[in-house]
């Protein structure tokens, strides 16, 4: 009895993916006519609806590359990738890396080969949307932090959890930007390397372009790396690195969120 | 199993219209405050951390009541409930304390993955068995009872021994769970599979019904031209089923109404005028005799 159940939704399931395989068996319909049409409805709307999943968390790669185009694209990732978890926020980890894979292959994705890192931009941004709400430290603590002299490096920070960084070869941060005040991103001179920060600052999710030694500051930091530590690493061959702009920058957007040990003023 | 039919109150949302709590809808309802009976969520999309949703969802809640409508927990699957699932559903209804929490007589996942759609159930005793044993689970985690919702199909099964409403039926007498009865997927299925809609829902349990589901559906054909109507919760509510939801009323009295909208969302004013027709239809129905149902404390135990 389980065991020709499992067949039956294991049939169905697997049907519903690959439309090469036939319908299952068991269907029936009122008036006679061939159930495979009527399959075809679960058929599109699994597809269609994971489709619409991913255009609302890509929506920028999806002008990139035009509707049709990245519905054959989101189409071929949903019936390779379909989601493990029903929180559909969730959806589309893989997309980029998927999307790095495709355009090596297709046109005219084939054109676009900033178009990974975009998509990293966007996944990143959904992800600070629905990230955990923590308070920032209190911009008197940070100041007596930083007047604290040498023990300064061996502080550790901690920062918001909405943050995270997109490194890339190509000028994605700009790109994103462009594309929401509907300018011209054939114009831009694309083929230069820059870093994203994605956060979330109150309600707002933000997309801010950054140097390299910033970026890789953030991310030393975010593995647990001291003051010192992470500021050396962003510094390493980088002497432009500007470690005092990068913390304002956190603390201005409310990503940091506690310095260990908490610091206190002498007594 | 106690036969729990008629043990139990079933709903405890207001017997007014609600909504459909749109993101793209947030500010406005703050801003506006309109005068509706609830707010309705699909719980998966709260399952997050932090942001905006939880931000707006808890200002909302302060001023609406609240009902939490699931698409994930997968009934009807053959293996049981996640039980993950549930402890964050739990965790959700601790926070928000829904006056209901509903979900779908069907399946959702196979085999670890998640395929975003209600899928269709066998009507026979082994699948009757297991779905009443999921929704034991589920209210017994959950510590209340549940809505359970009438599917919107488009296949029958040759291996099916019985209706869908002796299957509803059976199923809402062996747990108790109370009825989310879809009126949309009523005239959905029915047109789908030549049925007569108003005989179908004289032989469901109209008591056990705790909320009314009305939403718009796009018109399809089957292989040989016969008309296929899909569930799209992407268009306004059609005369059909205002037709039925009339008929509905006439048997139920007043009762907690969702006006759904998932797709091609309006802006709110456009929703609250379908809800303002709801309203009207619901003023015209009194609170039939003996109808008064032990109000809802909405816990089991």
């Amino acid at each position: 009895m389980t065991l020709a159940t499992d067949l039956r939704q294991a049939d169905f399931a697997a049907a519903l993916l690959d439309p090469e395989r036939p319908c299952p068996a068991n269907l029936v319909a009122w008036n006679g006519s061939d159930p495979s049409a009527r399959f075809a409805v679960y058929r599109n709307n699994v597809v269609f609806s994971l489709i619409e999943a991913l255009a609302d968390t890509f929506p920028v790669a999806r002008r990139v590359v035009g509707t049709e185009s990245f519905c054959s694209m989101a189409a071929a990732f949903v019936r390779g990738h379909p989601p493990h978890s029903c929180v559909l926020a969730q959806y589309g980890e893989a997309f980029p890396d998927f999307v790095a894979d495709f355009v090596t292959h297709f046109a005219p994705a084939g054109e676009l080969p900033y178009l990974a890192d975009l998509c990293r931009i966007e996944m990143a941004r959904v992800r600070a949307y629905h990230a955990a709400d923590l308070d920032p430290v209190a911009p008197d603590a940070v100041n007596a932090a930083l007047a604290c002299g040498e023990d300064i490096a061996d502080i550790t920070l901690s920062l918001h959890p909405s943050l995270s960084v997109v490194e890339s070869d190509y000028a994605v941060a700009s790109l994103w930007a462009a594309d929401q005040t509907d300018a011209d991103a054939d114009a831009m001179s694309w083929d230069r390397p820059e870093s994203a920060l994605i956060l979330r600052d109150g309600l707002d999710v933000l997309v801010r372009p950054v140097n390299l030694g910033s970026a890789r500051f953030v991310q030393a930091v975010q593995q647990g790396l001291s003051f010192g530590s992470a500021a050396a690493v962003a510094a390493h061959g980088r002497p432009a690195f500007d470690l005092s702009a990068t913390l304002t920058m956190l603390v201005r957007h409310s990503a940091l969120t506690a310095i260990h040990p908490p610091f206190r003023e002498p007594s | 199993m106690p036969d729990a039919l008629g043990a139990m109150p079933v709903s405890g949302l207001p017997a007014r219209v609600g909504l459909g709590l749109k993101p793209q809808h947030f500010r406005d309802v703050l801003d506006a405050c309109p005068d509706i009976g609830f707010f309705e969520i699909h719980a998966e999309n709260y399952l997050v951390d932090g942001g905006p949703f939880h931000h707006f969802l808890g200002r909302i809640r302060e001023r609406y009541p609240l009902s939490v409508h699931g698409v994930g927990l997968s009934i009807a699957a053959e293996t049981p409930p996640d039980e993950r699932h549930l402890d964050r559903l739990a965790a959700l209804i601790e926070r928000y304390q829904p006056a209901a929490f509903s979900e779908h007589l069907a399946w959702s996942g196979h085999g670890g993955r998640f395929f975003n759609d209600l899928l269709p159930v066998t009507y026979d005793s082994p699948t009757l068995d297991r779905v009443c044993a999921h929704i034991d689970r589920i209210q017994t985690r959950l510590r209340r009872q549940m809505l359970l919702e009438n599917p919107a199909t488009y296949v029958e099964f040759s291996t099916s021994t019985l209706s869908e409403a002796q299957f509803l039926t059976e199923t809402l007498r062996r747990t108790g769970c109370g009825l989310l009865l879809d009126v949309s997927n009523v005239h959905v299925s029915c047109t789908n599979h030549g049925r007569d809609a108003r005989a179908y829902l004289d032989a469901l349990p109209l008591d056990r019904a705790g909320e009314i589901h009305l939403a718009g559906f796009a018109h399809d054909a089957d292989a040989i031209g016969a008309p296929l109507l899909i569930d799209t919760h992407g268009t306004a509510i059609d005369q059909a089923v205002w037709e039925l939801y009339a008929y509905v009323l006439a048997r139920t009295g007043p009762m907690p109404t969702l006006i759904e909208r998932d797709r091609d969302i309006p802006p709110l004013s456009a929703l609250l005028a379908e809800a303002g027709r709801a309203d009207a239809l619901l003023a015209t129905v009194a609170e039939p005799p003996g109808s008064r149902l032990p109000r809802l404390q909405g816990r089991i135990s």
